[in-house]
C-alpha cells in the first residue's frame, strides 16, 4: 500500500528515463509518454482510493524515522491533488499528439512534460519543507525549458519574465526555510507543525509565515504578485499553457493551504484575514484585467489569477466549509480551465487566430465546438449545475456563515464579471460573422483548410469532450465530489491526524 | 411532476433531431407534445383546488441543503398550466414564423429548454434548486434574445438582459442561503411554516434586500426595466413567450412564492409598493411614447409587473386574489398581442404604428383576435381583463385615506394601457390603407391559431369568471398562506368601482385621441439620455476603462517593476508583522555575531556594492566571486570545512565560466537614469535589511535542531559514511538529491534545445 506513495513520483521519474533513453526517436516518445501518463493516473487513482479506504498515508523514505528522513505523506487534500495531476496530464498528452510540432517533440517535450508531472506529484507528496523546495526547483526548471522550448521571440521573452520573478519566489523560499530551520531545528511538517505552536516568539514566526506567504503566493499568482503568469501563458504552444493553466498556480495553492493550516495557524487573526484580503484583491483585479483583453488565451490566463483568488478565500476562511470550498474550487477550477486552453487550441486550429477580432462563424459550422466551449465557459462563470456552481455556493456559503459579508459580495460580483468575459470570447468567436466576410453567404460546411483529419480530430476533441463530460458530471453528482472536499478539508483543520501518520509512522 | 421536467428537457435536446425530420411540420409535432404536458398539468386541477399539494424530494447535495424537491400547489399550478399552455401555442407559432430557419432545431433547443426551466423554477421547493432553474432560464433568455446571432444589436441585448438578471440572481443567491442559514431549511414549504420567526431574525433586512434585487431584475422592475424593451430583438415568439407571459412573470412568482415566508413587514410592502407603482406609472407612460409595436408591448408588460408587484405588496387577500386574476388575464391577453404583431410584421413588414393601418379586411382572423386581446388589456366588460381590473380597483379601494396615492398610480397607469390597447390591438386594422413593403395577406394557420386561441381564451374566462374561482382561491391560498374565497363576478353591479373602470376606459381612449400631439410635445431623447439604459452603458464603459488602468498599472511589461512590487510586498507585510509583534528589538535580544563574523559581513556588502557600481564587466564578475568567497569564509568559521570548499571550487569555476562568455559579450551599457537607480538602490536595501534583520533575530536565540545530533550518531552506524555531509546527500535525504539530479537534466536538455532548435526550423505547428 504504502507503495502506492511512492509511485506519482516515481512513475513520471521512469518516463523520463526511459525518453531520455529512447531519444530522437519520435514515434517511441510519443508512445512511452501516453503509456507513462496512463500508469501515472493509475497510480494516483489507487492512491486516492486508499487514502480514502485508510485514512492518511504516510511513509519515510531509505527508512529513516520521522523526522530525520524525509517523509512522503498523503493526506486526501494531497491526493485529490496528484489525481487531478495526472488526469491533466493524460489529457494534455493526448492533445500533444495531435498539436506539438515534430521540432518540440524531437527536442524533448515529452520528457520535460513529465519532469513537469514529477515534479508536481513531489510537491503534493512531500512532508518535508525542503523537499518541497526541491520539487518546486524540478517543476520550474522543467516548465521553464516547457515554455522557452522552440525560441521564439515571444516565448523568450515570456520566460525570461516568468523564470526571473519564479527564482524570486525560490530565493525567498529558500531563505524562508533556512530562517524557520534555524528558529525550530526541524524539516518535517508535522514535526514543524507540533514545535512552531509552542514556539516562544509568536512574532518571528509570524514574520516567517509573511516569507513563505509571499514566496508560495508568487507561485499562485495572488495579487499582486502574480505578474509572471500573464506575461508567459500566452507564449508557448496551447498544449503547454494548458497544463501550466491546470497544474502550476495551483502547486502554489496547494502549498499555501499546507502551510496556513499546518504550520502557520498562531495568529489567524492577522495572517488569515490578510489571505482574505489577498483573496479578495486577486479576484478583482484578475476578473478586471481579463475584460479588457481581445487574445483568447490572455483573457484565459487572467481569469486564473481571478480564480485563484476564489481558491484562497477558503483558506482565509479557515473553516471547514471554507477549505472544502476551496477544495472542490481547485477541483473544478484544474479540469475546466486546462480544458478552456485546449478548446481555444482548437479555435485557432479552425479559425486561424487567437485574437477575437479575428476570430468568428464558429457557431454556424461547429456546433459541437460551441457546445464544448459553452460547458467549461459556463461553469467557470459558476452557471447552474455545472461544476462551478457548487465551488461557489460552498464559498458563499463558508463565507456567510462565518459573516464575511464583503468577500461574499466580492466573489459574486467578480462571478458576473467571469460571465461578461465568456460571453466576450462567446459572441465574438462563436456567434459574430467572421471578419471580412459578411457580403458573403456563409458556408453551410466548413472550408476545407479548416477540416482537422480524422486522427487529428479524435486526439483533440478527445480530451476536450471527456473534461467537459467530466465537469458536467461533477456538477449533477456534485455529492460525491462535495464528500470528498468536506472530509480532505476536515483533515486540514485537525492536523492531529496528520501529524500522527508522519510521526508515528516507524520503518 | 419531475417526469415533466425530464420529458421537457429531453424533448429539448432532441429537438434538432426531430426537426431534421419533421421539417416543415416540427412546429406542430412540438406543439402537440406540449400540450399534452399541459394536460398532464390540468389532470392535477382536482387533488390541487381540494387543497391537497404534492411534493416529491431527492437528495442532491444534503450537506449543503440542496434537495431537488418539486412542490405542486395552486400557485405552481397556474404557472405551469400557462407555461405550458402558452408553450405549445408558441411553439406551433415558431414552426410558421420561423419557417425554413436554419437553425430551426437549435431554436426549439433553447425555447423548449427555456420552458423546462421555467416549469422548474415554479415547481422547486428547494430555495437553491429553484436558483438554478432560475439561471438557466437566464441563460436560455440570452440565447434566444441572441438568436439572430450575426446582428450586433441582438449580441448586445442578449448581454444585457443576461448581465442585469444574472446579477440580480446573484443578489438572490446570497439572499437564499442567508435564507437558508436563517430557517435551518432551503425547503420553501418548512420555510413558509418558520414565517414569523423569521422575520424578527437579524438578517432578514439584508436577505430581503437581496432577494427582492433578483425578483426586480427578472421581472423587469424600475430601474432595472431597460433590459426588457431591448430584448425585443429576439424572433417573436420568444418576446410574447419569455418576455411577456413567463420569464418575466418568475420575480412576481418568487415574490408570491415568498409571501409567506417574508411578507407582511413594513419593509416588504414599502419596498414593493413604491418599486411596483413607480414601474407600473413609468412603464405605461413609455409605452405611449414609442411606436414600434414590440417595444409599445414591452413597456405595457414592464407596467404591468409593477402592478403584480405592487398588488403582491400590499399582500390583502382581495389584493393576492387580483394579482393572481391580473396575471392570468395579462398572460393571455400580451401574449396573443404580441404574437398578433409579429403577424403584421410578417404580413406587412411594418413594425411601426404609425404606418400600420387597414389591415383587418386582409387579415380577418389575426385582427378578430388583436381586438378580441385588446379589449382584455383595455379591461372592456366581458374580458377577463375587466374582471381583474376590477378587482385591483376593489383591492386599492378597500386600502381608505392610505392607498389614494396608490388609487391615483393605479388609474393613470390603467388609463395609459387603455390607449396602448387601442394603438396596438385596434388601431393597425382600422382606417385607410396605405402602401406597404409587403401586400398584406392573411398569415397561414400556424401564425393566427396561437393569438386567436389565447384571445378567445381571455373572453371565455371573462364570460364564466366563476370557473375560473377555485383555481385563483387555490393560488391566493398558497400566496396567503391562509385559505382564500375569492368572488368573480361577470358583472359587479353598480358602484365606486365600476365608475373607475368606465372612467379609465373613456380616459384611455380620450389620451388615444391626443396621442400624436402627446408624443410630440414630450422629448423622447432627453429621457432615453438620462435612462436606466444608459445608465448600464457607463457602468459597463466605466468598468472596462477601470480595468485598462488597472491592468496597464499592474501588468506594466516591465519586469523591474515586477520585481520592485514583489520586493516591496515582502518588506512591507514582514515588516508589519514585526512591528505589530513584540517589538525588533526585542527579538534580536540574545547572542550576536563575532567580530570576525562582522568583518566578513562588511567585506560581502562592499563586494557586491563594487558588483554594481563597476563599469566593467570583468570586475563585476571579479567582484561576486568575492562575494561567494566571503560566504564560503563564513562556512569555514562555523566548522564546515567540506562545505566551504565546494563553494570554494563553484565560485572560482563560477568566475572562470563567466569570463569566458563576458569576454564575447557587447560593451555594458547602462539604460537607467539617477532617480531610478536610486529608488531601486531604496528598494534593494529594504530588502536587504528585512533579510538581515529576520537571519539576526533567527540566530539570536537559536533553536536547537534535533537533526543534527542524530545525523552525526547514525551516519557511521546505521548508513556507514563517515562524511556526515554525504551521507546526508545520499541517505539520510536521498530524495533530495534525486530531485536535483533530476533539475540539472532536465536543464541539460533545455540547454540543448534552446541552442538547437530555432524558429523556422520546425514543421506546422498550434
Amino acid at each position: 500500500m504504502r507503495v502506492l506513495l511512492v509511485l506519482p513520483i516515481l512513475v513520471p521519474l521512469v518516463t523520463t528515463v526511459a525518453l531520455l533513453l529512447a531519444w530522437g526517436r519520435r514515434g517511441l516518445h510519443r508512445r512511452i509518454s501516453l503509456a507513462g501518463a496512463i500508469a501515472l493516473l493509475a497510480a494516483a487513482v489507487g492512491l486516492l482510493v486508499s487514502v480514502w479506504r485508510h485514512g492518511i498515508l504516510a511513509t519515510q523514505m531509505g527508512g529513516w524515522p520521522a523526522p530525520f528522513g524525509i517523509t512522503l505523506v498523503a493526506d486526501l487534500f494531497g491526493a485529490i491533488m496528484v489525481v487531478l495531476g495526472g488526469l491533466m496530464g493524460l489529457a494534455v498528452i493526448v492533445y500533444s499528439l495531435a498539436s506539438i510540432d515534430r521540432g518540440r517533440e524531437r527536442f524533448g517535450y515529452h520528457p520535460l512534460l513529465h519532469g513537469l508531472l514529477m515534479g508536481v506529484c513531489g510537491a503534493f507528496l512531500t512532508g518535508d519543507i525542503f523537499n518541497l523546495y526541491v520539487w518546486f526547483e524540478v517543476m520550474l526548471i522543467s516548465s521553464f525549458v516547457l515554455l522557452a522550448l522552440g525560441g521564439e521571440q515571444a516565448q523568450l521573452e515570456g520566460s525570461i519574465k516568468y523564470v526571473a520573478l519564479n527564482l524570486l519566489s525560490s530565493a525567498l523560499f529558500l531563505s524562508a526555510v533556512g530562517i524557520l530551520y534555524g528558529t525550530a531545528g526541524t524539516l518535517n511538517m508535522a514535526d514543524l507543525s507540533q514545535r512552531l505552536s509552542a514556539a516562544d516568539r509568536p512574532t518571528l514566526v509570524t514574520a516567517m509565515a509573511m516569507l513563505f506567504l509571499v514566496a508560495f503566493g508568487i507561485k499562485a499568482a495572488v495579487f499582486p504578485l502574480f505578474f509572471w503568469l500573464p506575461a508567459s501563458y500566452h507564449t508557448p504552444p496551447v498544449a503547454v499553457s494548458a497544463i501550466f493553466a491546470g497544474l502550476l498556480t495551483k502547486v502554489g495553492v496547494y502549498a499555501l493551504i499546507r502551510v496556513f493550516t499546518l504550520l502557520f495557524v498562531q495568529d489567524p487573526a492577522f495572517t488569515h484575514n490578510l489571505i482574505l484580503l489577498i483573496a479578495g484583491f486577486t479576484m478583482v483585479t484578475g476578473v478586471l484585467g481579463a475584460a479588457v483583453q481581445g487574445e483568447l488565451r490572455r483573457i484565459l490566463s487572467f481569469h486564473i489569477v481571478s480564480q485563484i483568488g476564489y481558491m484562497v478565500m477558503g483558506l482565509g476562511l479557515l473553516t471547514v466549509a471554507g477549505l472544502a470550498g476551496s477544495i472542490f474550487y481547485i477541483i473544478h477550477h484544474i479540469i475546466v480551465k486546462t480544458n478552456l486552453f485546449l478548446v481555444s487550441g482548437v479555435v485557432h486550429r479552425l479559425g486561424g487566430s487567437y485574437q477575437l477580432s479575428e476570430l468568428g462563424g464558429l457557431y454556424r459550422v461547429r456546433a459541437w465546438l460551441a457546445v464544448l466551449f459553452l460547458i467549461p465557459a459556463l461553469s467557470l462563470a459558476g452557471i447552474p449545475p455545472l461544476s462551478g456552481f457548487w465551488a461557489k455556493l460552498m464559498l458563499i456559503r463558508a463565507g456567510l456563515e462565518s459573516g464575511r459579508g464583503t468577500i461574499v459580495a466580492v466573489a459574486l460580483g467578480v462571478s458576473l464579471l467571469t460571465l461578461y468575459s465568456m460571453t466576450k470570447i462567446w459572441a465574438e468567436v462563436f456567434w459574430k460573422a467572421p471578419p471580412g466576410k459578411q457580403s458573403e453567404p456563409a458556408p453551410r460546411k466548413p472550408a476545407a483548410h479548416e477540416r482537422l483529419r480524422p486522427r487529428d480530430r479524435l486526439l483533440l476533441y478527445g480530451p476536450v469532450a471527456a473534461l467537459a463530460t467530466l465537469t458536467v458530471l461533477i456538477g449533477l453528482w456534485a455529492a460525491p465530489v462535495f464528500a470528498l472536499a468536506e472530509r480532505a478539508a476536515e483533515q486540514l483543520t485537525h492536523p492531529a491526524g496528520y501529524i500522527a501518520a508522519v510521526l508515528a509512522e516507524r520503518p | 411532476m419531475p417526469e415533466s421536467l425530464l420529458f421537457g428537457f429531453a424533448l429539448a435536446a432532441f429537438s434538432p433531431l426531430i426537426h431534421r425530420f419533421a421539417r416543415g411540420a416540427t412546429g406542430w409535432v412540438m406543439g402537440a407534445l406540449v400540450a399534452g404536458l399541459t394536460v398532464r398539468f390540468a389532470l392535477y386541477v382536482p387533488a390541487i383546488t381540494a387543497g391537497n399539494p404534492v411534493r416529491t424530494c431527492w437528495a442532491w447535495v444534503p450537506p449543503l441543503g440542496v434537495n431537488v424537491s418539486f412542490y405542486l400547489d395552486g400557485l405552481s399550478l397556474l404557472f405551469a398550466l400557462l407555461i405550458c399552455g402558452i408553450g405549445s401555442l408558441v411553439a406551433i407559432y415558431a414552426g410558421g414564423s420561423l419557417r425554413g430557419h436554419p437553425q430551426l432545431g437549435r431554436f426549439y433547443l433553447y425555447l423548449l429548454a427555456f420552458m423546462t426551466s421555467m416549469l422548474g423554477v415554479v415547481l422547486a421547493d428547494n430555495l437553491l434548486t429553484l436558483y438554478v432553474f432560475w439561471e438557466l432560464t437566464s441563460l436560455t433568455s440570452y440565447l434566444l434574445i441572441g438568436f439572430n446571432h450575426e446582428d450586433s444589436r441582438a449580441r448586445q441585448a442578449a448581454l444585457q438582459a443576461l448581465l442585469v438578471t444574472v446579477a440580480g440572481g446573484l443578489a438572490m443567491l446570497a439572499g437564499f442561503v442567508l435564507l437558508g442559514l436563517a430557517g435551518g431549511s432551503f425547503e420553501i414549504s418548512v420555510l413558509s411554516g418558520r414565517g414569523p420567526a423569521l422575520r424578527e431574525h437579524a438578517t432578514y433586512l439584508p436577505l430581503l434586500a437581496l432577494i427582492l434585487a433578483g425578483a426586480f431584475t427578472k421581472s423587469a422592475q424600475f430601474p432595472f426595466h431597460f433590459w426588457l424593451p431591448n430584448a425585443m430583438v429576439a424572433p417573436t415568439p420568444v418576446s410574447a413567450y419569455l418576455h411577456s407571459s413567463t420569464m418575466v412573470k418568475a420575480g412576481v412568482y418568487l415574490l408570491a412564492r415568498l409571501s409567506p415566508v417574508l411578507a407582511d413587514t413594513a419593509a416588504w410592502t414599502a419596498a414593493l409598493s413604491t418599486v411596483g407603482a413607480v414601474t407600473m406609472v413609468i412603464g405605461a407612460t413609455l409605452a405611449l411614447l414609442h411606436t414600434d409595436l414590440k417595444r409599445i408591448l414591452a413597456y405595457t408588460t414592464i407596467s404591468v409587473l409593477g402592478g403584480l408587484t405592487l398588488l403582491l405588496g400590499l399582500g390583502t387577500s382581495s389584493a393576492v386574489v387580483a394579482a393572481m386574476a391580473l396575471l392570468v388575464a395579462h398572460a393571455l391577453y400580451k401574449a396573443a398581442l404580441f404574437l398578433v404583431a409579429g403577424n403584421v410584421d410578417h404580413a406587412t413588414g411594418i413594425r411601426d404604428v404609425r404606418q400600420a393601418s387597414g389591415l383587418a379586411r386582409v387579415m380577418p382572423i389575426t385582427a378578430a383576435a388583436a381586438v378580441l386581446a385588446a379589449m382584455s388589456n383595455a379591461g372592456v366588460p366581458a374580458s377577463f381583463g375587466f374582471i381583474s381590473k376590477e378587482l385591483i380597483y376593489e383591492a386599492i379601494w378597500g386600502l381608505s385615506a392610505r392607498g389614494l396615492p396608490l388609487l391615483a398610480a393605479t388609474f393613470l397607469a390603467n388609463a395609459l394601457l387603455v390607449t396602448t390597447a387601442i394603438l396596438v390591438g385596434v388601431r393597425p386594422f382600422f382606417g385607410r390603407r396605405t402602401a406597404m413593403p409587403h401586400m398584406p395577406h392573411e398569415t397561414p394557420i400556424a401564425l393566427w391559431l396561437g393569438p386567436l386561441v389565447l384571445a378567445l381564451g381571455g373572453l371565455v374566462l371573462g364570460l364564466v369568471p366563476a370557473r375560473t374561482e377555485p383555481m385563483l382561491a387555490a393560488a391566493a391560498t398558497a400566496v396567503e398562506g391562509q385559505p382564500a374565497h375569492p368572488h368573480l363576478a361577470l358583472w359587479p353591479g353598480f358602484n365606486v368601482v365600476l365608475a373607475l373602470s368606465a372612467v379609465t376606459v373613456l380616459g384611455g381612449i380620450g389620451l388615444y385621441l391626443a396621442w400624436e400631439r402627446v408624443r410630440r410635445v414630450v422629448p423622447l431623447a432627453t429621457i432615453t439620455r438620462f435612462g436606466a439604459d444608459r445608465g448600464y452603458d457607463l457602468t459597463l464603459e466605466a468598468m472596462l476603462r477601470f480595468g485598462t488602468l488597472q491592468t496597464r498599472v499592474l501588468q506594466s511589461g516591465y519586469l523591474r517593476f515586477y520585481l520592485i512590487i514583489i520586493i516591496l510586498t515582502v518588506v512591507s507585510l514582514a515588516g508589519w508583522a514585526l512591528l505589530k509583534g513584540e517589538g525588533v528589538v526585542k527579538l534580536l535580544a540574545g547572542r550576536w555575531p563575532s567580530i570576525y563574523e562582522w568583518i566578513i559581513a562588511g567585506l560581502v556588502p562592499l563586494a557586491a556594492l563594487l558588483a554594481i557600481l563597476s563599469q566593467s564587466r570583468l570586475t563585476a564578475v571579479i567582484a561576486l566571486g568575492t562575494v561567494g568567497y566571503g560566504l564560503a569564509l563564513l562556512y569555514l568559521l562555523y566548522g564546515a570545512p567540506d562545505l566551504a570548499m565546494t563553494q570554494f571550487a563553484i565560485e572560482t569555476l563560477t568566475v572562470v565560466l563567466f569570463v569566458l562568455v563576458v569576454y564575447r559579450l557587447p560593451p555594458l551599457v547602462r539604460f537607467a537614469n539617477w532617480p531610478s537607480r536610486v529608488r531601486d538602490a531604496m528598494v534593494a536595501l529594504a530588502g536587504g535589511a528585512l533579510m538581515t534583520g529576520l537571519l539576526l533575530a533567527a540566530t539570536a536565540r537559536p533553536g536547537a535542531s534535533s537533526l543534527s545530533p542524530f545525523y552525526a550518531e547514525h551516519s557511521l552506524s546505521d548508513a556507514y559514511g563517515r562524511n556526515v555531509v554525504n551521507v546526508i546527500l545520499v541517505d539520510f535525504r536521498a530524495l533530495d538529491t534525486l530531485g536535483e539530479i533530476t533539475v540539472l537534466t532536465v536543464a541539460a536538455i533545455g540547454v540543448h534545445a534552446l541552442l538547437r532548435l530555432l524558429p523556422g526550423r520546425k514543421g506546422p505547428r498550434l
